[in-house]
């Protein structure tokens, strides 16, 4: 699959973004929304695929605790399977990981993604974690706050990634 | 051999490295046994253990980390073991206290009678994936663990325990996090 050159240039972007916020910890569980973003990151060699996403988080919140700062990337359908890695170690022992989450079922999608794209924030909400939906010339500065609220929290925090960014 | 035992023979030949242990008895048996600045006693988040491990040996290479882990657990998160075998997670020492149940919610079975985990994890590249039944040789396997290029994994056959549970794990899961990460600096 190809990436159009928006798409490219985003990731190449938002990587150095995070990369001047010292992420440098990165594995997850590839969605399509991702694509240039995750081609980036595997060409460079520094990405970890898991299985799955609950495990893509236990591996980033060991990284963590080895005194990395970690990042996953996912889609929307493998929040339901990390509900209980954030409820029960990530938010009680104050494990930050930053989320990105791709927001499959905003707008027309197909229909397996329709009931989490319009559940996936208030889901998120009602466990207690801190999200952001930036638009695509606003990442950087959602980048800042969610670097600045998991330092004053010690939680993860999610930026949902709207189609169009880093792929389609 | 049961839980207990096995954690009594394996917890004294660790040093400074960082251990994890699996939620449930595991984790509450190990406490009992020792308690250790590099220990992470898992609350929560069953299967947790093994992805968990992996990420500290990824995230830190050159030091040994142990990942004390149940069957049940193995087998709910079961693709951790080819991660870590493809990953080639040589830090990575994964040991399984396999007493063929759920002991810590009433001891119901599990597949593990059933299905060697051993094999799963050499199937899943592991550099070595060895089963032991006593205590001397489960010290002689782990000891050669430690001083082998990993992954290694270590399935432990245990029996149930007749005895009284172990408290449940006594410090904040914050507190356990900041010892943890501290002791690894």
């Amino acid at each position: 699959m190809h990436w159009s050159a928006q798409h490219t240039d985003n990731a190449a972007r938002f990587l150095s973004d995070l990369d001047r916020s010292g992420y440098d910890f990165f594995t997850g569980v590839p969605c399509s929304l991702l694509g240039a973003l995750l081609e980036r990151l595997s060409g460079d060699g520094r990405y970890y695929p898991a299985v799955r996403e609950d495990a893509a988080i236990g591996m980033a919140s060991g990284a963590y605790l080895a005194g990395r700062r970690p990042v996953v990337l996912m889609q929307n359908s493998g929040l339901g399977y990390s509900l209980n890695v954030l409820t029960s170690l990530n938010l009680i022992y104050k494990i930050p990981v930053l989320c990105l989450i791709t927001y499959r079922g905003q707008g027309p999608d197909a229909p397996e993604h329709w009931v989490m794209g319009r559940s996936c924030e208030a889901l998120l909400r009602d466990i207690g974690i801190r999200a952001s939906v930036p638009a695509p010339d606003g990442l950087a500065q959602a980048l800042q706050e969610a670097t600045r609220s998991m330092k004053e929290t010690g939680e993860p925090y999610a930026l949902l990634i709207q189609r169009g960014i880093f792929g389609a | 051999m049961n839980a207990r035992q096995a954690l009594e023979a394996l917890l004294p030949l660790l040093d400074d490295e960082p251990a994890v242990f699996a939620t449930g008895y595991i984790a509450r048996t190990a406490q009992a046994v020792r308690r250790r600045p590099q220990d992470f006693h898992m609350i929560g988040s069953m299967g947790m253990v093994s992805s968990l491990a992996t990420g500290v040996a990824l995230g830190r290479p050159g030091r040994k980390v142990i990942a004390v882990d149940g069957d049940g657990a193995v087998l709910m998160n079961l693709g951790a073991l080819p991660t870590a075998g493809a990953l080639r997670v040589s830090d990575l020492v994964h040991v399984c206290l396999d007493n063929e149940s759920y002991e810590s919610t009433g001891a119901q079975a599990s597949y593990s009678a059933a299905v060697a985990l051993e094999s799963v994890a050499a199937a899943s590249g592991y550099r070595s994936a060895v089963r032991v039944t006593d205590a001397d040789s489960l010290r002689r396997e782990f000891g050669r663990a430690l001083t082998s290029e990993g992954p290694s994994f270590l399935l432990v056959k245990v029996s149930l325990d007749d005895g009284p549970a172990a408290p449940r794990i006594e410090a904040a899961p914050e507190r356990i996090t900041a010892d943890f990460k501290a002791a690894l600096r």
